[in-house]
């Protein structure tokens, strides 16, 4: 009769070591694909600039110095090698979309353009899910990390390997509003 | 406290309650089968097989909820050309939230309103009117869509059928004990010799005929308490999402000043809306049968949303 109990406890422990185990599989891997996420929101927005930047040249051709500095920008985002490269090339597109934007307020017939409003659109919104996914990316970390640091689920990340993961963090500088000159 | 004013604070507030109110709801589900097995001394089977109905009926809904609720809505499919912007919002607000992008519906109402509905985020989808699109910016209509997707990622769809199962199952007992056993009368007398449970028995059984009686009413009051609940959930849930519950609170106001209310709004469905499809509520305070909280305490709840600080406990 005891032996029967102590068998059924058995069960129980292993069946609930193995959710607890499997959990934190589950919880890795979200950290993972969370991400990737970004980096499908990040690839998007440089498909998308080729267009816009045609866009805004019918109307304002000789603004070249943005035009270049897009261009360089999204090169260096492309041909980045490794997440900090990748990083800093995007945060460098970023800044000069920025500039476009503030550029384009100036030309009210391209603002009132539908092509260049649709664009417009898709480019907030790729911002929009950009932002978005590397806070998803946050919440997934922080629910992998406190499975990884609260009991009895410590025990089991110990044992395995299941190291805490990093926040994504935005870059320390302080940015100013962009300068447009003419 | 403190615990509360802050977003994941009154997140796990409204999940407690509409626990407790769950568990309460049970619990009354069980004193009135108590109280009708003791009058009735029927077999286990009849009580079965009517349950068994309410369960498979309410189930059926459920798993076609979607298609149901677009179908008496008469919502179409939002073509992704032409309103581009609603399925950008859709897209990204499904990207915070973690749920795979649901299906974009659009109704010809001028009445601005929107619901969510399918048995789980994977079998989801989300409708607008064409009112709402009209009136609200794209932060509102951003707060909106986050507000709708949080009831289906918080299975609101789920703990409705299940509250609907329990209620049903209540008033079939009532309408059970009411007719058959007052026609019949003493179907009590034959067993009391031999019947256990003494004086408790007899006051659980009294209390049971007294709530199977008022049963509609409670199961009503049940019903649209769960629903406030889970509006104001949702109201939490989708601010913590977009992490902004401005947007959400800007278009209730917007909400609040339309005058006039849904064509195809009934009973039944109303629940899934944002906002009370009958239009504005009758009366200014709590109304306790109204599937939605007043505007103007959502309003309230999300614009008086403290962030939570670094190292604050609770």
């Amino acid at each position: 009769m005891i032996l029967l109990i102590v068998i059924a406890l058995l069960v129980v422990l292993v069946v609930i070591a193995i959710g607890i185990y499997n959990s934190l599989v589950v919880r890795r891997n979200r950290v993972q694909n969370g991400w990737h996420q970004i980096d499908v929101q990040l690839k998007r927005r440089i498909d998308l600039i080729p267009n816009l930047v045609e866009t805004v040249k019918g109307y304002a051709a000789h603004e070249k110095e943005i035009f270049e500095r897009i261009a360089e920008a999204r090169s260096l985002a492309i041909n980045a090698k490794g997440p900090a490269q990748a990083a800093a090339a995007n945060n460098q597109l970023t800044d000069t979309l920025k500039t476009l934007f503030a550029v384009v307020e100036n030309y009210p017939n391209l603002k009132a353009n539908e092509n260049f409003l649709k664009l417009q659109e898709e480019l907030s919104g790729t911002e929009n899910k950009i932002a978005f996914a590397r806070q998803f990316y946050n919440d997934v970390v922080m629910d992998y990390n406190n499975a990884t640091q609260m009991f009895p689920s410590n025990v089991f990340a110990g044992m395995f390997n299941f190291k805490a993961a990093e926040f994504y963090t935005a870059p320390e500088t302080e940015r100013e509003a962009p300068k447009v000159k003419f | 406290m403190a615990g509360r004013t802050n977003l994941y604070g009154l997140i796990s507030g409204n999940k407690w309650k509409t626990a407790v109110f769950i568990v309460g709801f049970s619990l009354l589900l069980g004193l009135v089968g108590y109280a009708l097995g003791w009058y009735f001394r029927w077999g286990t089977g009849m009580y079965a097989l009517f349950g068994l109905f309410i369960v498979a009926y309410n189930l059926i809904l459920y798993y076609n909820s979607d298609k149901l609720a677009l179908a008496v809505n008469g919502a179409h499919a939002a073509e992704p050309a032409e309103y581009r912007q609603l399925h950008n919002v859709v897209e990204e607000v499904a990207i915070a939230a973690g749920i795979p992008k649901p299906a974009v519906y659009v109704i010809d109402a001028d009445a601005p309103n929107a619901f969510a509905t399918g048995r789980n985020p994977q079998h989801a989808s989300v409708a607008v009117t064409r009112g709402l699109l009209e009136i609200m910016n794209r932060e509102e209509l951003q707060g909106v869509i986050a507000h709708e997707m949080s009831h289906i990622r918080n299975y609101d769809i789920l703990v409705m059928t299940i509250v609907a199962i329990i209620g049903g199952l209540l008033v079939l007992f009532r309408d059970i004990f009411l007719r058959w056993g007052l026609f019949w009368g003493g179907g009590r007398r034959r067993r009391t010799s031999s019947s256990g449970g003494g004086q408790l028995g007899l006051i659980l059984v009294v209390v049971g005929i007294a709530l199977a009686i008022l049963s509609p009413i409670l199961v009503a009051l049940i019903r649209a308490a769960v629903s406030r609940q889970r509006e104001y959930l949702a109201d939490a849930s989708g601010a913590l999402i977009v992490r902004n519950p401005y947007g959400l609170s800007s278009a209730l106001r917007k909400l609040g000043s339309y005058e006039g209310k849904l064509p195809t709004a009934s009973s039944a469905t109303a629940h899934m809306f944002i906002a009370n499809p009958f239009g504005k509520d009758r009366r200014g305070r709590m109304d306790l049968f109204a599937s939605h909280p007043p505007l103007e305490d959502r309003i309230a709840r999300l614009e008086g949303l403290t962030l939570p600080e670094p190292d604050e406990k609770g």
